[in-house]
């Protein structure tokens, strides 16, 4: 058996009272090209609450889901019970008494909870089912310690007592692994603490939990052992009781400064005039639940938080993309009520989404079509297109973005990453807005489009025009933009100046502001 | 590095030879089956023949034309051989009781007002199109039995017939009537806002939402134009037998949509031409004109045309997979 090398003395000794059901040893994982796990090496011990932490990106996630069987390895071996494997997906896992819960749970909203658990697995006779799911239920609800009505529809239910269902249907396939990838994001302090009595309980009767998270309380609490990830790679696996949050804060941050030059800044703002945006106690169903901030005319501001503390939900519900509940909107000191897409774009505000392929881009057609999209108005005379002008409008933009290959009829289907960007970028910067809203601009893009992307924004504010930077790497925040506010659990809860802190400061301001929001929820 | 550069460039050799084949395979079939026609009988090349397949098939050449953007659109029309009857009949009715010309005037209306209903209803309750259709083809199918009171309604007057029977030359006034009416979607469809916004709702609803287009209104506007097209078929149609009948149009919706779909428009939504739908329509005619010149057993018939049906469908989910 080969035990982890990075494995302290605490697990050390417990790794020889039992062999690991679940290890990784060498496991990388590239995604075209990317490399987002570098040599990971972890044991997962029967029976213990194994917590996977770190910044967003680390790589939690990832080694969750290779465990599940949704990621294959690039290379690397996965050792299972003592055997290594080589063909491994869920269903194959799940034989093996591996299951996954993932963030978004996978019920089946119209179905009953005893449906759910046993989905698949139903007892049948010549094809008929035999009916005995109640009984069975019964069995393992008392094992697991719920109270859960089996004849509820699964979508009338709470996401804690979905949760449930969840973990069940593992039961049910007598998982002896359960990954659960941050289960307690949508959960209220109360049921993040009952969650973890069910895990420990699972605990006790043998299952192994992987606990991936990014709340170092609930981590701390409930965790026997836990990993620390930064950047790919397993900074160190140590048993729970030797950490404390100020600890892991240190192992997550301390990445070196990456060697990337950012474009300089443009000049501070004034700030004594009205300001371009302003929001005021924004909340929406989505998930946002308080939102402030202020944008003056030519200021770069960044939004960082966490994955999942409503960054993305705060710029849709300014853009219309989703409706609010409360709060107000002014631009240019006018009130901006009844909010849609369409009405954003007529007051200059554009918006390039996080996802290009799936909200940015018509894929089945190409370049041109794809950038006029937004103001084709603009190109029509009578109801139909300036063929021409529209034409010339796409080159220029193509060619200020040096997007390739720069035919104007592109199939841009067919386009990488960054370029399908850069025809994105194009398309909301057709019509000069005054306000650009930029959800993760440069995820997933080569150097060279990241770059082009930098001075764009650097350029679209000296022009005047303010700028809400939403990006998962706080160094990019704090390379581009003037002024930052950090967002956690749907609030802004404070504002950064670049200028004088650090990405390191950031994180660890970032991970204790979810611990003092969540003991606020509960109060 | 090399082999996942072959991978790629194999990939886009397979996607080009699929749109190759989603937007030629109707028109070389079509070649083929004429010459194959041609060679095994010498009934089949003769103005005559081809004159009226192309006239019997105008009325739903008309409604593929118009289906196609309704499916580019990324939703189905299944009550548009009803809104078909609806038309025939009122065109009939008010022909007899107003004024010939009120009659075929009216039918497009009707027709476009019951496709109207149909945007609204889809777009109102949010329910897909093809339950939507099913339902208002029903109702609709209805409202044109009560009109007639299930009787038929003929109308011989020579004010009325003109449009069916009429010719310049060799030419009906009908097929004329169809080749505007397919520039014109064709025109709006390419050269267009509203058509450059169906083909953006099709091929992604919610990139078009996010770009400020009113996806809602878009829709209306297509199913309007396919319900006034199901109108003007039926005018020419009703003109032709001089006949309106609640039953007419019975099967023409499933028609129409296996003309576009034959014709390469993806069942996906956000591709397709007008044109090929309408070389679908005579693609399927000349399969059936061929079959009663060779005197085939027609068994054969429904066989071939579901054969094409499926192997036009496959293409279109093969260029979707990749």
């Amino acid at each position: 058996m080969a035990a982890g090398t990075e494995v302290e003395t605490g697990q050390a000794a417990r790794a020889e009272a039992s062999a690991p059901c679940i290890s990784l040893s060498g496991v990388s994982k590239s995604f075209s090209g990317v490399e987002v796990l570098r040599d990971v090496s972890i044991d997962f011990l029967p029976g213990e609450i194994h917590g996977l932490i770190g910044e967003n990106g680390a790589g939690k996630s990832t080694v969750g889901k290779i465990v599940g069987g949704y990621y294959s390895r690039s290379s690397g071996d996965l050792m299972v019970f003592g055997e290594s494997v080589t063909q491994w997906d869920p269903p194959l896992a799940l034989a093996r008494g591996v299951a996954m819960m993932h963030q978004e749970l996978q019920l089946v909203p119209a179905l009953s909870v005893a449906e759910n658990v046993f989905l698949g697995i139903e007892h049948s006779r010549v094809g008929f089912l035999v009916g005995d799911e109640d009984r069975r239920l019964a069995d393992i609800a008392a094992f697991a310690g719920f109270d859960l009505d089996p004849a509820a529809t699964a979508g009338s239910l709470s996401i804690a007592d979905q949760q449930k269902v969840e973990i069940m249907r593992a039961l049910a396939r007598e998982a002896r692994v359960i990954v659960m990838d941050e289960p307690t994001s949508s959960l209220t302090h109360d049921e993040a603490e009952r969650l973890h009595g069910v895990m420990r309980k699972l605990r006790d009767r043998g299952c192994t939990i992987i606990y991936v998270s990014h709340f170092l309380d609930h981590v701390l609490d409930v965790c026997d052992t836990v990993t620390v990830m930064r950047d790919g790679a397993v900074i160190r696996t140590s048993p729970a009781a030797n950490e404390t949050k100020a600890s892991l804060i240190a192992a997550m941050i301390g990445r070196p400064a990456a060697d990337v030059a950012y474009p300089p800044l443009p000049p501070e703002p004034d700030r004594t005039g009205t300001p371009l945006l302003s929001v005021r106690g924004l909340v929406t169903s989505t998930g946002v639940r308080g939102a402030d901030l202020h944008l003056w005319p030519g200021e770069i501001v960044g939004l960082v938080g966490l994955v999942g503390s409503g960054r993305t939900e705060i710029a849709r519900a300014i853009f219309g993309a989703d409706a609010s509940v409360a709060g107000m909107v002014t631009v240019a000191g006018e009130v901006y009520a009844d909010r849609s897409p369409r009405s954003s774009i007529e007051r200059g505000l554009a918006m390039v989404p996080e996802d290009r392929r799936k909200q940015g881009l018509v894929l089945t057609q190409t370049v041109r079509p794809n950038i006029t999209l937004p103001h084709l108005s603009a190109f029509a005379r009578f109801g139909l297109v300036r063929a021409g002008a529209e034409r010339s409008e796409a080159r220029r933009l193509i060619d200020y973005f040096g997007v390739q290959p720069g035919h104007v009829d592109g199939e841009v289907a067919n386009y990488s990453g960054g370029n399908q960007q850069k025809v994105v970028m194009g398309k909301w910067i057709l019509g000069d807005p005054r306000i650009v809203i930029l959800d993760e601009p440069s995820r997933g893009v080569d150097i060279g489009a990241r770059r082009r992307i930098h001075e764009f924004i650097g350029e679209t504010a000296r022009r005047g025009a303010a700028i809400l930077l939403i990006s998962s790497e706080i160094e990019e925040v704090l390379g581009l933009a003037h002024r930052a506010y950090t967002v956690s659990g749907g609030r802004v809860t404070g504002e950064i100046v670049p200028a004088e802190t650090t990405v390191d400061e950031v994180i660890w301001r970032l991970f204790h502001e979810q611990g003092a929001d969540k003991a606020g929820a509960t109060a | 590095m090399t082999t996942s550069a072959r991978g790629t460039e194999q990939g886009i050799s397979v996607a080009a030879a699929l749109r190759f084949l989603q937007t030629y395979a109707v028109a070389v079939m079509i070649l083929v089956l004429m010459v194959l026609l041609s060679l095994s009988s010498n009934s089949f090349l003769t103005v005559q023949n081809l004159i009226n397949i192309l006239n019997q098939n105008t009325p739903l050449a008309i409604m593929a034309a118009a289906m196609t953007l309704v499916i580019i659109c990324g939703g189905f029309d299944l009550s548009v051989a009803a809104i078909f009857a609806v038309a025939s009949v009122t065109a009939a009715w008010l022909a007899l009781n107003v004024h010939p010309y009120a009659g075929l005037m009216a039918a497009p209306l009707v027709g476009m007002l019951l496709g109207f209903v149909n945007g609204l209803t889809i777009t109102t309750l949010n329910i897909h199109s093809f339950l939507a259709t099913l339902a208002t083809g029903l109702v609709y199918r209805g409202i044109a039995i009560l009109i007639t009171g299930g009787t038929l309604l003929p109308v011989r007057l020579d004010d009325f017939t003109w449009l069916g029977r009429g010719r310049i030359g060799v030419v009906f006034y009908a097929v004329i009537v169809l080749v505007v009416f397919a520039v014109a979607l064709t025109i709006l469809l390419n050269r267009s806002t509203i058509g450059r916004k169906i083909l953006a709702v099709g091929g992604n609803e919610e990139a078009a939402i996010l770009s400020g287009i009113r996806t809602k209104r878009v829709k209306i506007v297509a199913f309007s134009i396919n319900g006034f097209a199901a109108g003007l078929a039926a005018a020419i149609a009703t003109s032709r037998i001089s006949l309106g009948q609640a039953t007419a149009g019975t099967g023409m919706e499933l028609e129409a949509i296996a003309a576009v779909i034959i014709g390469g428009t993806s069942i996906y939504g956000g591709q397709g031409a007008v044109w090929r739908s309408v070389a679908g329509v005579f693609m399927l005619a000349l399969i059936n004109n061929g079959f009663n010149i060779l005197n085939a057993d027609p068994f054969y018939k429904d066989l071939t045309t579901g054969l094409i049906i499926v192997a036009a469908v496959g293409i279109s989910a093969a260029g979707r997979r990749r």
